[in-house]
């Protein structure tokens, strides 16, 4: 197969954001033109049309900000802000970028662990499962608090309770797909094994685990992603120190509308960023151990 | 090679029912069989006959369930613990994360051979199969014929000697099949293992073996046992052979004995 061109790949992509930008704008239009008519009325303007469009457009704190005004104040907060200053979208990143980090390695190590667990002993197999399924139909907005509170009241606050909801959070991808991955052996490559009389360590190093590669690396990206969400919820119950949940938080409750999408937006680019890196890795990893390139 | 041959399996009233859904299904079932050492004995009948699950037993993959077997003169489990024998399954098996010299040595790391030992055995089992440069390519780089040649390759590469090969060839085409034939006849005469084949195919059991065991399904049992005439030195064309011709007819009529056409 012939590998597709920079041009190939990136023209439908951009035809879709063109697309969203322009549904956007009129969306904006149509959004902000009453409160612009109500303000207009009652301080005797009349304007042209296109001032009038103009005007929608510019609001400082809109029902939905148009395109133009998230970028700039994007941009403002990110490149022309010290990365030290409370308003610098970079600063909210990071500390929701550690927090995340923290998380996700702790939840794939605990994820990988409950597997092995659960693929080596019968009994975690039956008792275990059951309980990690039901872990995740509880909704993260409701514990995510408690455990906040319940951590500050030991004295444990700032970024260890919310790299445990990011734990939480990213676990179970992780546990499930190792399950799956250090079951996926054919009978036949482990009679082989049986035949060598290879030992059960044996068995799991040399087969079990390189065969689980590729779903661990499946199932990490599922995780990271998750471990963002669990950060930025995290964030919000913390008095808003500082995070971009919080800073969703603060913009919410000052109804800055603006702020709100540029956070939105920095955890969007967040996260494309990070499972963009875990892709990379998997691909890696997986030439490493001799993949057939696609 | 001088003296009179030692037995490597014998197994007497071997019998193994597996206990199913549908009620016990009679595996194998009053089978006496002795293989001798240096022999090459092919089991051929149709499917459902045992053929494999008499292979499973000696390799300890699976447990009679009546009568005696040996192998090397202990049972089944201690054979297997001392690593008395090379399996080759149907498919390859190869593990895809592993170069095929990595795969070669897979069984060796197990067993625990010396990083030195490894390399040289690596060296001399891709020689055996003709895959000697292969070394380094992963199996999916191989045609489906030198990826079951390098799995006979791990089965050789360490010190049992004999070989256990479950349809080896069943999934490759005719004239890869013609070659691969040719080869292990040549590698056997080189390494002087006993081997153990199973297939279906008649001309593959005839061209083969020292010895036929033609074998009939429900229950799986032994039908007839054929000492080959043929001189171990065979070239591909003594397929056309009256000799040739006669014990693939004994074969075949053996098959057709034992098996009812009912269903």
């Amino acid at each position: 197969m012939k590998p597709d061109t920079l041009a190939q790949r990136i023209i439908p992509v951009l035809t879709i954001l063109i697309a969203i930008v322009a549904i956007w704008y009129v969306a904006a239009y149509f959004m902000n033109a009453p409160f612009q008519r109500d303000l207009d009325r009652r301080a005797g303007v009349t304007s042209t049309t296109m001032e009038f469009i103009g005007k929608t457009m510019a609001q400082p704190k809109p029902i939905l900000p148009a395109p133009h005004q998230v970028v700039s104040n994007v941009f403002e907060n990110t490149f022309l802000r010290s990365v030290t200053s409370n308003r610098s979208l970079v600063y909210h990143a990071w500390v929701t970028l550690s927090s995340t980090v923290l998380g996700f390695t702790m939840g794939t190590l605990t994820g990988i662990l409950i597997a092995v667990g659960i693929v080596h002993l019968k009994a975690l197999d039956r008792s275990l499962m059951p309980w990690i399924i039901a872990s995740q139909t509880v909704p993260i907005l409701a514990v995510a608090p408690m455990v906040i509170v319940v951590l500050g009241a030991i004295n444990i606050t700032g970024l260890i309770p919310k790299a445990l909801i990011s734990t939480y959070l990213s676990f179970f991808p992780v546990a499930v797909g190792m399950v799956k991955g250090l079951r996926s052996p054919e009978i036949i490559q482990l009679d082989l094994m049986r035949t060598y009389y290879a030992s059960g360590a044996q068995t799991f190093w040399k087969l079990r685990v390189p065969a689980s590669i590729p779903f661990l690396f499946t199932s990490m990206k599922v995780a990271i992603a998750a471990s963002l969400v669990g950060a930025i919820v995290g964030e919000l119950p913390t008095g808003a120190v500082a995070g971009i949940g919080s800073k969703l938080l603060a913009a919410a409750y000052y109804s800055q509308t603006i702020d709100i999408w540029a956070a939105l937006i920095a955890g969007s680019v967040l996260a494309a960023l990070l499972v963009t890196i875990v892709g990379i890795v998997a691909k890696i990893v997986d030439r490493s151990m001799g993949g057939r390139p696609a | 090679m001088n003296n009179a041959p030692s037995s490597v399996v014998s197994a007497s009233k071997l019998g193994l029912t597996f206990e199913t859904g549908d009620g016990p299904v009679h595996a194998l079932s009053n089978v006496d069989l002795t293989v001798n050492k240096g022999d090459f004995v092919s089991f051929i009948g149709p499917s459902g006959c045992g053929k494999t699950t008499f292979l499973r037993v000696i390799a300890d993959l699976e447990k009679a369930t009546s009568g005696e077997i040996t192998v090397n003169g202990m049972t089944p489990e201690e054979a297997r613990k001392s690593r008395s024998y090379g399996y080759v399954f149907q498919a390859p098996a190869l593990y895809p994360w592993r170069t095929i010299e990595k795969n070669i040595a897979l069984p060796l790391e197990i067993m625990g051979y010396s990083s030195v030992d490894r390399k040289a055995r690596i060296e001399r089992t891709l020689d055996l199969v003709n895959l000697s440069g292969f070394g380094k390519k992963y199996p999916w780089q191989l045609s489906g014929g030198m990826q079951q040649r390098a799995s006979i390759a791990r089965a050789l590469a360490f010190d049992a000697d004999l070989l256990l090969m479950d349809e080896p060839f069943g999934a490759l085409d005719e004239i890869v099949r013609d070659h691969l034939n040719e080869q292990l006849l040549k590698l056997w005469a080189r390494t002087e293992k006993t081997i153990c084949f199973v297939t279906h195919s008649i001309p593959e059991a005839v061209y083969l073996s020292t010895k036929i065991v033609v074998m009939s399904p429900r229950p799986g049992r032994v039908t007839d046992v054929i000492e080959s005439t043929l001189p171990r030195e065979r070239p591909l064309e003594i397929r056309e052979t009256p000799e040739f011709l006669e014990i693939a007819h004994r074969v075949r009529e053996g098959l057709r004995a034992g098996h009812s056409y009912e269903e």
